[in-house]
């Protein structure tokens, strides 16, 4: 079966400073991947450049058999590449039903379509009951649904996820892998997470892989990853021998 | 065309633009650390020039005296205005923050017209009619005072900036807003300190513009738009960007207004603008963003 | 909403038979209220909906009428003829300010300062375009002012009323039409987080550009409606920035981005300008500049205090939406 989406020999530069170096993985068709490593690791130049916030410098992307360096972050979505951000993006001004049927009217035709499919996803993420608040009144934990929700209206084939656990208490944690759980083994929904937050990493993922300075330094199953003494390494620094 | 007309014409241009340079500086200061769109800016200028014209016509004084009462006054005016009224806008959207200079600058325009009627005013000093030779250009004396007048005043801000600790911290709050909270530093209390100063420069600038030109208060709206040329073409941040653009913008315009009609001299200014807007909006000399 | 209909209906009857009621100097009054209405609702799509601050929108205003001007001038061609013109005029003009300005990542402050100098540099232009009339200005044949005559828009003053009190109206409809379409999810998604946008499949230099264009060519209209209602056109009146900051005292007094906001503002501005120099007339403070101060000082004031505009507050009291 091939990848959903493969990123060969990726490689980007910022004004000299190497941000990725060479880097490779694949992610199948119905996984839940995940990238993990140390700040300044590079997980998020990889997003933007899958997301088309950027081209590589070098290297391929290639998504669904069709090479995708350099299109617009637009054209991404159109694509079928959903993308939360690290930061959250809300449109404050608007209500959270609005803010997802902006995304709904990717695939829609009309805005009562999109305003319909907008409710539904809401629901599933537990976010029906605030449909009409404003989006600038809403907590951190329900901001970042609300991103989820608004990705997952342009009904994407692959979600890229940025650190969206950063700052959920454990039992938000536990809801939101709810979620992805369910949408990945009802809808086949795809998923490439960024994380820190391990313990959605292992409840999570089926395959990670580690960056370290640009680099992809391990890949494999979780639980063999998280004894790989080049990735403790890397997080913790060197053995001090005793 | 005659090579000594050309010569005296760009000779004029490059005194005048100096001074126009020292204007824009004073707009380059305040909308590069507080980053707000002054628009009374041009109006502040006639009003100092009117000031000039006050303190001339009461006291004798001559401009290039009047500058010291008029820089404090100004650096008064100025610092309060920030402090008093721009401060609690910082947050508030562009247009809001537009509008706000709009209605000052309305009130300011209006004023003085009230106070001073649509006749033009100036100042009549003896070395007004005066003028240095080199070979066989001529510069007028009252343009090089006032060029002189303008290199000094840039001088001294540059000095302050470069070191000074103020001047340094307010640098600071122009490159990172943020990180000069977090390092304790009042950005508040800064804010109004540069208005002051750019404030300052425009006082200046127009104690030694009333020597040149006749004032009016429809000058008002004309020299902001004027300083933002110069600040945008020589380029946000930097003072001798400032300094330059004003040259070019003051050179061009001479040549302009003899080569074509004098009206359209703006024209070309309005041109260059769009073009560096479009194709190097940081200017000649500014930083990228 | 359901309170929205009835303040409409009541509204909509007020104003037809306004002219019925008020003498000739509150007609002509009345017909500047909607005309500021109409063009502030214009610009309002620009700025309220798409987030772009235009302060050069005299640029259209006075290519607009211009073009019709001129066709009527030069040709004796009528002004629907010219209205075509002036629109396709002004949304080519838009299309390429916009494409210029968005296509090389210019926002917010610098794209004022760009809309200004597009503004000033076509001011100085016309100033020396003699075949245009030049500084001395154009002026448009009347051939007469009692009988309505829609085809080369001649006649009464009340015309002319009925004929902005339309165009105000079939923006608002407009305007509330497509808040609630793709368009206006779209333009109001680019206003508040362009990045967010892109990365929800908006192309959003194509959404902007239509919203430049839009608000150019409606703006365009307002131009022909003023060549043939005051009939001399002078570069340096039309194309003047001030033409450009009246343009956007009403949507800013009244509300950015609200439907009701530009007109209100512009009720409150125009009776206010007006009020202000009765007043002044009666006090014997006549001399020139004082009224402005006034203005000034209230502008300042409603910045001040009323931060979205006067609409908000007040729709929220009454119950009704934007």
């Amino acid at each position: 079966m091939s990848a959903l989406l493969e990123v060969r020999s990726v490689s980007k530069s910022f004004h000299g400073l190497r941000a990725v170096h060479d880097a490779s993985f694949e992610v199948p068709p119905g996984a839940i991947n995940a990238l993990i490593g140390p700040n300044g690791a590079g997980k998020t130049t990889i997003f933007n450049m899958v997301a088309g916030v950027y081209p590589p410098d070098a290297g391929e992307i290639v998504f669904d058999g069709r090479r995708i360096n350099g299109l617009r972050p637009d054209q991404m979505c159109a694509a079928g590449i959903g993308r939360t951000f690290q930061i959250v993006k809300p449109f404050a001004g608007l209500s959270v039903l609005d803010n997802v049927i902006v995304g709904a009217l990717l695939r829609e035709k009309s805005v009562a379509a999109a305003r319909q499919v907008s409710r539904d996803i809401l629901e599933k993420l537990h976010l029906g009951s605030k449909s009409n608040l404003p989006a600038s009144s809403l907590s951190l934990p329900d901001r970042k649904r609300l991103e989820v929700a608004r990705a997952l209206a342009t009904r994407p084939t692959l979600l890229l996820l940025d650190e969206v656990m950063a700052g959920l208490r454990p039992i938000e944690c536990d809801q939101m892998v709810e979620v992805f759980r369910g949408l990945n083994r009802r809808e086949g929904l795809t998923i490439l997470l960024i994380e820190h937050v391990m313990r959605a990493v292992m409840a999570l993922a089926q395959d990670i892989g580690v960056l370290h300075q640009g680099e992809v330094i391990a890949r494999g199953m979780p639980a063999e990853v998280v004894r790989d003494p080049a990735v403790l390494e890397c997080y913790l620094g060197e053995e001090i021998e005793v | 065309m005659d090579p000594v007309l050309i010569g005296n014409v760009v000779a004029a241009g490059m005194l005048t633009g100096l001074v126009y340079g020292l204007m824009a500086l004073g707009l380059s200061v305040i909308f590069g650390v507080v980053r707000v769109v002054n628009f009374a800016h041009g109006e502040m200028m006639t009003v100092a020039m009117y000031a000039a014209t006050v303190l001339f016509a009461a006291f004798k004084l001559d401009p290039f005296l009047a500058v010291l009462p008029a820089a404090v006054a100004f650096f008064v005016f100025g610092y309060g205005l920030q402090a008093g009224l721009i401060n609690p806008f910082m947050t508030r959207p562009e247009h809001s923050q537009f509008m706000l200079l709009v209605a000052v600058a309305i009130i300011m325009v209006n004023a003085l017209l009230m106070l001073f009627g649509p006749d033009a005013r100036n100042v009549q000093v003896d070395y007004q009619l005066e003028a240095f030779e080199l070979g066989p250009l001529l510069f007028d004396k009252a343009r090089v005072y006032a060029a002189t007048a303008a290199v000094i005043a840039t001088a001294l801000l540059s000095a302050l900036f470069r070191l000074t600790l103020t001047g340094k911290a307010i640098r600071a709050c122009a490159d990172n807003y943020l990180g000069a909270k977090v390092v304790g530093l009042d950005v508040k209390r800064l804010y109004a300190l540069t208005f002051g100063l750019g404030a300052v420069c425009v006082a200046i600038a127009g104690c030694a513009m009333v020597l040149l030109v006749d004032v009016t208060p429809p000058l008002g709206p004309a020299y902001t738009l004027l300083a933002f040329i110069i600040v945008i073409v020589g380029g946000l941040g930097s003072m001798t960007g400032a300094l330059l653009g004003g040259i070019l913008i003051g050179v061009s315009e001479a040549l302009a207004g003899l080569v074509l009609a004098p009206s359209a001299k703006s024209m070309f200014s309005f041109g260059l603008l769009i073009l560096v807007l479009l194709l190097r909006p940081q200017g000649l000399l500014g930083k990228r963003s | 909403m359901n309170r929205t209909a009835p303040l409409l209906a009541v509204l909509a009857v007020v104003l037809l038979a306004l002219p019925h009621v008020v003498g000739s100097y509150a007609l002509s009054v009345a017909t500047l209220i909607l005309y500021f209405a109409y063009t502030g609702q214009a610009w309002n799509v620009m700025m309220g909906f798409a987030g772009q601050l235009s302060l050069g929108h005299s640029l259209y205003v006075g290519v607009g009428a211009y073009a019709a001007g001129t066709l009527f001038y030069h040709y004796e061609i009528g002004p629907w003829a010219g209205l075509w013109l002036a629109l396709a005029l002004c949304v080519l003009l838009g299309l390429a300010i916009g494409f210029l300005a968005f296509r090389f990542g210019i926002s917010g402050v610098y794209f004022a300062l760009l809309t200004i100098a597009f503004a000033e540099f076509t001011r100085l232009g016309f100033d020396h375009a003699d075949w245009l009339g030049g500084p001395g200005g154009m002026f448009l044949r009347v051939a007469q002012r009692d009988t309505w005559d829609l085809a080369n828009f001649r006649g009464p003053p009340i015309m002319y009323y009925y004929t902005m009190l339309a165009l105000a109206a079939g923006a608002l409809a407009l305007c509330a039409w497509l808040l609630r379409s793709r368009a206006g999810y779209y333009w109001q998604a680019i206003r508040e987080n362009e990045e967010a946008a892109r990365a929800l499949g908006i192309n959003t230099l194509r959404w902007k550009m239509l919203a430049v264009a839009l608000s150019a060519a409606m703006t365009g209209v307002s131009g022909v409606f003023l060549a043939f209602y005051y009939n001399n056109l002078f570069p340096e009146q039309i194309f003047h920035i001030s033409r450009s900051i009246e343009i956007i005292l009403g949507p800013v007094i009244g509300g950015v981005g609200t439907l009701f906001g530009p007109i209100l503002g512009a009720a409150v501005l125009t009776l206010l300008s007006e009020g202000i120099t009765e007043a002044l007339a009666a006090l014997g403070w006549e001399s020139p500049g004082v009224k402005q101060v006034f203005y000034g000082l209230v502008l300042l004031m409603v910045v001040m205090f009323l931060p979205n505009g006067i609409w908000p507050g007040l729709a929220r009291r009454m119950g009704v939406g934007r």
